[in-house]
């Protein structure tokens, strides 16, 4: 399957990401190969197939309604590139 | 044209774990900006989701609590967008496999009557956190406390055809949710709120119309406001022959309008993928038959029972079983005085003129259902009056009193409450109120006979302001046994 540089757009737009037109055309390339990929292995009859979610079968653990975190902000916020009266500070976002 | 409404509802209930879905950060509301986001709430590099246990059973006691298909197999997934509320990029919610399949609810309208809305689904996601527009100095402020708290999405069918179903279905998900205790049920700090999917379409044709969503609507009175403005907006565009535009939507209650809220270039496209660093979970029989024994008796039955087994009217029944703690305080006050109608009559009556009096809940009246009870049991045996029990009531809900059964009979006797039947003591006070009021007497003597029943109404005014708590039924007897002596 073949995506035309639009789709390719979409999806940068979509992941933040910012690509010139040569990248573009890179992008245009190499994901349509991944899906070329996907469709090889969508030829495959898996109905008689479970999905897999873990090799080991195993199944999600379940934690206590316990809190066991305590406040750690002074800590957290040193990595923020900015915070004010305990808030991140990030550009305006208008809705 | 005659046109059809659609309305579909999508409610967020935040349930009451004391920690987050996946992290043990707090969930407690109003602390300071973040000091309860920790590393998992905030998508810092190399942590790990844990699921609670705890969410997972309020999911469970309600999906049994509207008879819903249990999820035995549920799995979460990764729906991913920006926003600087959602640190990690993507939302950990359940796309195909939610914890609570299809059942279905019974709401209440107001004339007495019900009906049947189904529910497509219920499923398990985290909250994001809240952006703070104001007071940053043309920044945005982000607070992650709220990242990572547990909420349960409960999504309707299509089914109700106007905005007082709508409000009706709302209010019944915030009584069945806060009578399992799954939810605080507090809509002003947002624990409950209504996304409004509302179409229009002819009537009788099949297909649905263009619909839009009206986001975060957080209480009953504007669901009904709010769907009630889009309505009319939707119905103006189409007379006028125009389209709707698919959209989400929000309502401003102080214009009581619906304005569109963003228009994407892009449609959404969230991109869900099952999260990795869950796994699925797995539920057998076993722990579905054992949250099922520790279901409460629900609002549905609670009315049922109080109309076929007490009698109440279902529009009462109805009133007084949506709120778990009001039932609570009327049946204990209904089985002590063991009347339940007297019981509903003082709750729908003084208790809640009470309650908003004074602007506190029921679990903060100062009388106490025990002493409701005990002050209706003194009207049955005849020890009070009619206005003497609300003189004593209303005493006691201003604080005269305390949390004692012995201060209602300490305040009847010192407000002099007490109901006099005795028509020996009656007589010698109708006697004295006679000889007091000679030409009141002149006056009712001189009336017509057929006019005599409602001239006596002075007489009692005064009998009964000279001795309070005076029966008033032997008050009539003896007062028409010795006027018609007189003449």
């Amino acid at each position: 399957m073949a995506l035309d540089q639009q789709q390719v757009r979409d999806i940068a737009d979509l992941a933040r990401l910012q690509l010139d037109d040569n990248q573009i055309t890179e992008y245009q390339k190499n994901l349509s190969n991944i899906l070329d990929l996907v469709d090889q292995l969508s030829a495959v009859d898996t109905s008689a197939v479970e999905p897999l979610a873990h090799p080991l079968d195993a199944v999600q653990r379940l934690r206590a309604d316990e809190v066991s975190e305590s406040n750690q902000r002074e800590h957290f916020q040193q990595c923020a590139p900015q915070t004010e009266n305990g808030y991140y500070l990030v550009p305006r976002v208008v809705e | 044209m005659e046109w059809e409404v659609v309305i579909g509802l999508e409610i967020h209930a935040q349930l009451a774990t004391k920690s987050k879905i996946f992290s043990g950060a707090a969930t407690a509301y109003g602390a300071e900006a973040n000091t309860q986001a920790c590393a998992v709430d905030l998508g810092l590099p190399g942590v790990l989701p844990v699921f609670n246990e705890e969410a997972l059973r309020m999911a469970v006691k309600f999906g049994l609590a509207i008879d819903a298909e249990i999820g035995h197999r549920s799995v979460f997934d990764r729906k991913n967008y920006f926003y600087p509320d959602l640190p990690k990029g993507y939302q950990t919610t359940q796309l195909h496999h939610p914890i609570v399949g299809k059942g279905h609810i019974e709401i209440e309208l107001e004339d007495g009557s019900t009906r049947i809305i189904n529910v497509t689904r219920a499923h398990l996601e985290e909250d994001a956190g809240k952006s703070v527009h104001e007071g940053f100095n043309g920044m945005t402020g982000i607070d992650l406390n709220r990242a990572g708290t547990p909420l349960i999405e409960i999504v309707s069918e299509p089914e109700m055809r106007n905005a007082k179903e709508a409000a009706a279905y709302f209010r019944k998900m915030h009584s069945i949710v806060t009578y399992l205790g799954i939810c605080d049920g507090d809509l002003s700090q947002g624990s409950m709120r209504c996304d409004c999917n509302v179409s229009l379409r002819p009537k009788g044709q099949q297909e649905f119309g263009t619909r839009t969503e009206i986001k975060n609507v957080n209480s009953f009175r504007n669901v009904e406001r709010a769907i009630e403005a889009e309505i009319e907006r939707q119905m103006d565009i189409l007379e006028d022959g125009g389209k709707i535009v698919q959209e989400t939507r929000l309502y401003d209650a102080d214009k009581n309008e619906t304005r569109a809220m963003r228009s994407k270039e892009v449609a959404n496209d969230y991109r869900y993928f099952p999260c990795p660093d869950l796994l699925p979970v797995i539920i057998d029989d076993e722990y579905v038959n054992n949250v099922r024994a520790t279901l409460p008796e629900l609002p549905t039955s609670k009315r049922e029972r109080f109309v076929n087994d007490h009698g109440l009217s279902p529009v009462d029944a109805a009133v007084l079983a949506s709120d778990r703690d009001l039932a609570h305080y009327f049946e204990t006050a209904a089985k002590l005085v063991n009347d339940y109608k007297l019981a509903a009559n003082w709750v729908q009556g003084d208790v809640s003129a009470a309650l908003n009096r004074l602007e506190v809940s029921i679990n903060e009246l100062p009388v106490s259902a025990q002493q409701l009870g005990r002050i209706l049991s003194l009207i049955k045996d005849n020890t009070l009056n009619n206005g003497g029990a609300k003189e004593v009531f209303t005493a006691m809900a201003d604080g005269k009193g305390d949390d004692s059964l012995e201060c209602i009979d300490t305040l009847v006797d010192s407000m002099g409450l007490k109901q006099v039947s005795d028509s020996g003591a009656i007589e010698a006070i109708v006697d004295q109120v006679l000889t007091d009021n000679p030409k009141l007497v002149e006056g009712y003597l001189a009336t017509p006979e057929d006019k005599r029943a409602k001239a006596i109404g002075p007489f009692i005014g005064l009998t009964r302001k000279a001795a309070k708590g005076v029966n008033p039924q032997v008050v009539m007897d003896v007062l028409k046994k010795k006027l018609s002596e007189l003449g």
